[in-house]
């Protein structure tokens, strides 16, 4: 008789009894967290009638504003491509700051220290701080996408930079070049397929991103839907939210079409 | 003239790579330097132009000390002294042309580096290079488009556009098919007396090193064992060089070389 052979896939946590107590862990806290939590369960029923109203008060949507539509859209468009530019142009100095393998040390803490900070607040609550600075506007809400940019864009270039091929990086120090010489021809060719991706996707992710930080105060369609919202014109709500919707699917589809053809 | 004196370079707490090392270069001579892997043969082309850091020891071109320098000292000297790689360390991304000029980069203003407005005269003699090795045909082609031989040719001329006072090549021949290579190597040896410029060339082809070269340094373990004509570079060199049992700490010393060659 030929011996039974048998295998099994190792579990991935060896010891068992951090495996099974983890699992143990897990759903303790759950129930916890589920029975300690104030879910008022009369408050959610009485709700939900009442949300099917706003949403049956959104039928049909109403373009009838639509002069206040295309300013609010016109506005969030006018934020997300400043933003955009302003943003990209200075992720780039801060990309370089922050890359390893071409900044010396205390530069290199400087410019993740830029990122890191740029990077650790969502934009809504950096909206909040700038709405509070600089008043409501749009102007809080270019600071506010800007930073984000560079935090996001800055962060992967830096990335990038430091996956460079250094050889083209020597070359150019072993003709005599300089820093700046070695930057523009030997790393930002490098880098420029990415960088054109990452400008073209924050473009895209900085518009959705308006509509949000507008909802705090900082301009754009974000405001007006916040106003039509407050003045319970869930019609007006419901266009605004739909041509959204459709203008993301746009962008999206022209920042796809763009990268394809870039890479 | 390159007169290399007690050069010794040690990476970090190991055995030093390059152990006191003596060479002196004269005139247009085309000096082959073998060695087995790990010998030290790119660190000491490293040395001279200070891609790598010298530990000690003085190297002088042109009775000018190399070793000291900083800055943009170090820049001008560096013009002095082309380069070509192993691996070609073309401008991938950049046109022909461009990766000729940048051989330039040391003599350019950073504007006229980034508008790319160089001198008439540059262009002149790029053309008049890249005619005389064969690739002046693809000035407007993109560097990574182009074969090997093609690419290394570009690499050659972007080292002789700096007009320098000694042309180092770093395994120039080692990523290219036996034909190419040969062509490469009579390239070498043609341009060296045409430009009366002296040519070091790490070699790992004994055969091309003693048909193309007029002077072979042999080392092992950062010493010089081997200074002589082809004629001299027998069967008991190569063995010295080459064979017999390999020290323990070789595999070692191996990866150090290869790590500090290209950071």
């Amino acid at each position: 008789m030929t011996p039974q052979r048998y295998w099994k896939k190792p579990p991935f946590i060896h010891n068992p009894w951090l495996r099974y107590g983890l699992w143990a862990g897990v759903t303790l806290y759950l129930l916890m967290a589920l029975w300690t939590l104030p879910f008022d369960w009369a408050r959610i029923a009485e709700g939900l009638p009442r949300a099917a109203r706003i949403f049956s008060g959104g039928f049909p949507p109403s373009f009838e504003r639509l002069d206040l539509l295309t300013q609010g859209f016109k506005e969030s468009f006018q934020i997300a491509i400043l933003a955009t530019l302003l943003g990209v142009a200075l992720s780039i100095p801060c990309a370089v700051m922050a890359a390893r393998n071409i900044s010396p040390l205390p530069v290199y803490l400087f410019g993740r220290a830029v990122i890191i900070v740029s990077r650790s607040f969502h934009p809504v609550i950096v909206a909040i701080l700038f709405v509070a600075a600089v008043g409501f506007g749009p102007l809080a809400g270019i600071i506010t996408l800007m930073l984000y940019s560079i935090g996001f864009v800055g962060k992967l270039l830096a990335e990038e930079i430091e996956e460079i091929d250094w050889g083209q990086v020597e070359a150019v120090r072993a003709a005599g070049g300089g820093f700046m010489a070695m930057l523009c021809y030997a790393v930002f060719p490098q880098i420029l397929p990415r960088q054109v991706g990452l400008s073209m996707y924050q473009l895209d992710s900085n518009l959705r991103a308006s509509a949000v930080v507008g909802i705090v105060g900082a301009g754009g369609i974000g405001s007006t839907l916040m106003n039509a919202f407050g003045r319970y014109d869930y019609a007006f709500a419901c266009a605004i939210l739909l041509i959204i919707i459709a203008v993301i699917l746009v962008s999206e589809g022209i920042s796809g079409w763009v990268r394809k053809k870039i890479w | 003239m390159l007169e290399i004196t007690h050069l010794t370079k040690r990476y970090g707490r190991n055995e030093a790579v390059l152990q006191g090392l003596d060479l002196h270069v004269e005139g247009n001579s085309v000096v082959a330097i073998v060695g087995a892997s790990g010998a030290g043969k790119s660190t000491l082309l490293r040395c001279i132009n200070r891609l790598v850091e010298p530990s000690s020891g003085s190297i002088k071109l042109n009775g000018h000390e190399l070793v000291k320098l900083k800055g943009g000292d170090l820049r001008r000297a560096r013009r002095k002294i082309g380069m070509v790689f192993q691996g070609f360390n073309l401008l991938d991304r950049l046109t022909v042309m461009e990766n000729v000029l940048a051989g330039r980069l040391g003599y350019l203003s950073l504007y006229q580096a980034v508008m790319r407005r160089y001198p008439q005269a540059d262009i002149e003699r790029a053309f008049t290079l890249m005619e005389r090795v064969g690739i002046a045909q693809y000035a407007n082609k993109r560097a990574d488009e182009l074969s090997g031989g093609e690419r290394q040719r570009v690499g050659v001329v972007r080292a002789l556009m700096q007009e320098p006072d000694v042309l180092l090549a770093d395994e120039p021949t080692a990523s290219l098919d036996p034909r190419t290579s040969e062509q490469i190597m009579v390239l070498l040896q043609s341009l060296a007396s045409e430009l009366s410029l002296p040519v070091l060339i790490n070699i790992h082809n004994v055969t091309q090193a003693k048909a193309y070269t007029e002077r072979i340094v042999g080392l092992r373990h950062g010493k010089m064992i081997f200074d002589g004509v082809p004629d001299d570079f027998n069967q008991d060199a190569l063995d010295a060089i080459y064979g017999g049992i390999e020290s323990p700490d070789d595999s070692s010393s191996d990866d150090e070389a290869e790590q500090g060659a290209s950071p």
